[in-house]
């Protein structure tokens, strides 16, 4: 398993350098930096000397490897838009969007898991397929549409929930802050979190559902009811535990998804997030913040799935013994 | 008092339009300690007799008519509790493939220990020491270290014997075992059998085999009943039911068993059993086009010779290559098959039969060895040309007709693909004259060739590829395991039309079994593989009168004895 853990390792760094390679061709091909950094009326003297300070001078690879050494110590220079270091604006930006992720990811899980399993043991019931109708919905309905569908109703209408923003947020440590602690950032936290987690939760409970019903028609399942166990062991104990492979790699990869593109819920409901800055870099064509952005997400998503890859051993015995 | 009284039973799937009557008038008993028997081809409602005993009927399936004692208390009208609680602690199951009927993310503990505390008031320390010893008492050794690990650190055997020992956590009365060897070697089938039969004589347990098997019936049972199509045709003593059988059902089951030790010329032909469908119209091979351009140059000694065959795969990979690991599924295997013989392979799973098949027909490219077709070199052919005239001379026959047949084509145009390919035919008139006379010499009738594969019972789709195989006109058919796949009534009609086909052709064969009898009947000459070699290659009535090889011995030893059964009907060659 050891040696399993470094070949992924090793894999998951090409990937980060493949990506890092992408994110530093944007600095060479989407407008010439020097001119988004310095106003008109710099003189063509002062353009060359900033160009020679930034290294922008340097052959390619060199740039490249300059590049790649600050990125791994989280220095990725400066905003155009903000001229501030793009890592401050992102240590200040990444709590609201790890916390509305959070709370997204596990209203899936927490909603859908039982769902599926409701859904897969009673195929017949009128309540599974109520499930499958509604979750339907989930999937069709795109993400904006159903946030501003739940402003409409919760803000507008019944004025329960806020309809923007984080509310009240606490300050802990140094940089971190949180929503969790005061009654209006949990209030704030609902609507996005529901609007972020409904496609994921659709998706994990027709997962299960699915596998549930595979597994249930297998040979072990009919022993075990065989051998009179009770329907709670047989259920949970044998089907789910059987069901979790699968159903482990899907959540991983929406888990990254969630985070990487909570874009558009950071938007509809203006949640200051990592999301909402990207938009914003876009449209300034602030290459930093663009650069930067990339590079996280791609993070995001190797680190989710090497710890996916970690679970299956965890989970599935004949991995264990088959690889060691 | 019996432990099983099953009367007038009658067991009904209701559909939407119609109920379908899986099982009807079955009344058997059964006495502690003694074993009975059901046995019956696929479709005659012997697993359902099972399934209704121990109260898991699959949906929409009830007991309509009937009841079903258990020690003189009725169970097939309990409540789901009751019946769930009855399970395991009263009736115990036995699966038939041991490889998937464990949790395979649950140590055999842990499955043992949860079943015990299920239905018995141990705490856990007790339930571990219980299923300690039931593990020692199914024969599995070093129990405490062997219970810790996970069901796929066994091998078959070793699960099945797992099985059982789950089936006896709480000392059940009645154990039912649904064709519990079936998916096993025989050399592990013989063990199991004795296992089965001794832990019932011990522990005073009734058991109810269902098997499609006339070996295991033979071996282990007191009485045994024979169902067809959810009738009960015959009931009785073992002894009398397969020595004298009464019912012409019966009889035609047991004439269609191949004997080991007995060659016989053809399989005698029974009604009772699936008609292959139109009769055959005839065709004289000499001057159809299956017959025509047979004339094959005739090949200078054996037609295909096999020398130092081997194959190895990579089982740990390395770029260091003294640390890659191999399996070697064949080693150093030679042998030579003359024009016109069939050669039989037979051997255990794992004993690289199939492996030299897919050599032969290129599949696989071997590792080392030489593979010589009718004085051509098949390892060093590199033109596309010459590949593809060798390809169209050797066609295969494979065992599983439901995967082997592709289901979104018509019969048709499976049959004439092959045909087209190769160019064979000149015109799409002459193609589909052709596909018609094949399928009306498989026993099939040209109209099934408008069907599609799934229309088809197993035995029928096997059809279909003897006449896929036949339509490149070969001169060579490897046949791996063509029937293990069938009932054995469908058997003796595939075993028949092979042998017709080979005498009307000319065609050599390339047969490969697991099953000795159906290798008897047959081939003219035998290799016996284990374990990637090949132990001994003689002639077949030599192989079974006086085997060289202990291996060899020993596969004879283990076979079910047949002697019970009836030679009516049985023609000596």
């Amino acid at each position: 398993m050891f040696g399993f853990a470094i070949r992924r390792l090793l894999q998951a760094m090409i990937v980060m350098l493949v990506v890092a390679l992408l994110a530093f061709t944007l600095f060479r091909f989407v407008g010439d930096p020097v001119n988004q950094m310095v106003g008109i009326e710099t003189s063509i003297e002062e353009r060359e000397a900033l160009r020679e300070r930034l290294g922008l001078n340097d052959p390619i690879p060199v740039q490249f490897f300059r590049f790649v050494t600050d990125a791994a110590r989280f220095d990725f220079g400066t905003s155009y838009q903000f001229r501030q270091p793009v890592s401050d604006l992102f240590a200040k930006r990444i709590p609201a969007t790890l916390e509305l992720s959070f709370m997204s990811a596990l209203f899936a899980l927490v909603v859908g898991i039982p769902m599926g399993i409701y859904a897969g043991l009673n195929r017949e019931a009128a309540l599974s397929k109520l499930f499958l109708s509604v979750s339907l919905v989930g999937i069709s309905l795109p993400t904006f549409f159903i946030g501003i569908l739940l402003i409409f109703l919760f803000s507008v209408t019944l004025q329960w929930l806020p309809s923007f923003g984080r509310g009240e947020v606490v300050e802990v440590g140094s940089w971190w802050t949180t929503g969790f602690l005061t009654i209006s950032g949990l209030k704030a936290l609902v609507l996005p979190s529901i609007t972020l987690g409904l496609y994921q939760m659709t998706l994990i409970m027709r997962l299960i559902r699915a596998e549930m019903l595979e597994v249930i028609r297998t040979d072990y399942i009919k022993f075990a009811r065989a051998r009179g166990l009770p329907d709670r062991i047989v259920n949970f104990r044998h089907a789910l535990k059987n069901t979790m492979v699968p159903v482990i790699t899907i959540t991983g990869l929406q888990l990254g998804s969630i985070i990487a593109f909570a874009t558009i819920t950071e938007t509809v409901f203006q949640w200051p997030g990592m999301g909402l800055m990207f938009l914003q870099a876009v449209q300034n064509v602030d290459i930093p913040i663009m650069a930067a952005y990339l590079l996280l997400t791609a993070f995001l998503f190797v680190a989710i799935n090497f710890i996916v890859d970690i679970l299956y051993f965890v989970i599935d015995p004949r991995l264990r013994i088959g690889r060691a | 008092m019996s432990v099983l009284d099953i009367h007038d039973l009658k067991v009904e799937f209701p559909g939407r339009k119609s109920t379908f009557v899986a099982v009807e008038g079955v009344t058997l008993k059964l006495e502690a300690g003694k074993v009975l028997g059901v046995v019956g081809e696929s479709g005659a409602g012997k697993s359902t007799v099972g399934n209704a005993v121990i109260g898991l009927l699959q949906e929409p399936g009830r007991v309509a008519e009937g009841e079903i004692f258990l020690h003189g208390q009725r169970i097939d009208n309990l409540p789901d509790k009751e019946k769930r609680l009855m399970r395991g602690r009263r009736i115990g199951m036995i699966f038939q493939d041991p490889l998937t009927s464990l949790d395979p993310l649950q140590t055999v503990e842990s499955q043992l220990v949860e079943t015990i505390r299920t239905h018995m008031p141990f705490n856990a320390k007790e339930a571990r020491t219980r299923a300690i010893e039931l593990i020692d008492a199914v024969g599995i050794p070093d129990p405490a270290e062997r219970i810790k690990q996970y069901p796929h650190q066994f091998s078959g055997g070793m699960r099945q014997r797992v099985v059982i020992a789950l089936a006896l956590c709480a000392e059940p009365e009645l154990v039912i075992a649904d064709e519990p060897t079936t998916a096993l070697d025989v050399s592990i089938q013989a063990q199991i059998l004795e296992l089965m039969k001794k832990l019932c004589e011990e522990r005073n347990v009734a058991m109810l085999v269902i098997t499609h098997d006339m070996g295991v019936i033979a071996d282990i049972t007191d009485h045994v009943a024979v169902m067809y199509q959810g009738k009960l045709v015959e009931y009785g003593e073992t002894k009398q039911v397969l020595g004298a059988p009464n019912h012409p059902y019966t009889q035609s089951l047991i004439s269609a068993v191949p004997r080991p030790d007995v060659r016989i010329n053809r399989f005698p032909v029974v009604n009772y059993i699936e008609k292959a469908g139109v009769p055959t119209k005839h065709i004289d091979i000499s001057t159809h086009w299956l017959g025509q351009s047979r004339n094959y140059e005739k090949a200078n000694g054996a037609l295909l010779s096999i020398k130092d065959l081997e194959m190895r795969f990579e089982t740990h990979g390395s770029i260091i290559p003294s640390r890659r690991r191999y399996f070697h599924a064949v080693k150093k295997v030679s042998f030579d098959i003359q024009e016109g013989e069939t050669f039989g392979l037979v051997g255990e799973s794992g004993s690289g039969k199939s492996t030299i098949a897919r050599l032969v027909t290129g599949l696989y490219h071997p590792s080392g060895g030489s593979i010589l077709f009718a004085g051509q070199e098949l390892t060093s052919l590199k033109d596309r040309k010459q590949v593809l005239a060798m390809r169209r001379q050797m066609q295969m026959i494979f065992q599983d007709p439901f995967s082997s047949l592709n289901a979104r084509m018509r019969v048709r145009d499976i049959i004439a693909e092959p045909i087209k390919f190769h160019k064979l035919a000149s015109s799409n008139s002459e193609v589909h004259q052709i596909v018609a006379d094949l399928l009306d010499h498989v026993g099939l009738g040209a109209a099934a060739g408008q069907k599609f594969p799934h229309e088809f019972s197993g035995g029928q789709r096997q059809r279909i590829s003897i006449a896929r195989a036949l339509a490149t006109r070969p001169r060579f058919l490897i046949c791996d395991e063509p029937t293990s796949a069938l009932d054995v009534s469908i058997q003796a009609q595939i075993l028949n039309l092979l042998k017709d086909l080979q005498e009307e052709l000319g065609l050599t064969m390339l047969f490969i079994s697991h099953d000795l009898a159906v290798i008897r009947q047959m081939c003219n000459r035998i290799g016996v593989m284990r374990h990637g070699e090949l132990c001994e290659v003689s002639d077949c009535d030599a192989l079974f009168d006086t085997p060289q090889h202990d291996y060899t011995r020993q596969l004879l030893g283990l076979m079910p004895s047949l002697d019970l059964l009836s030679r009516d009907k049985l023609q000596a060659v």
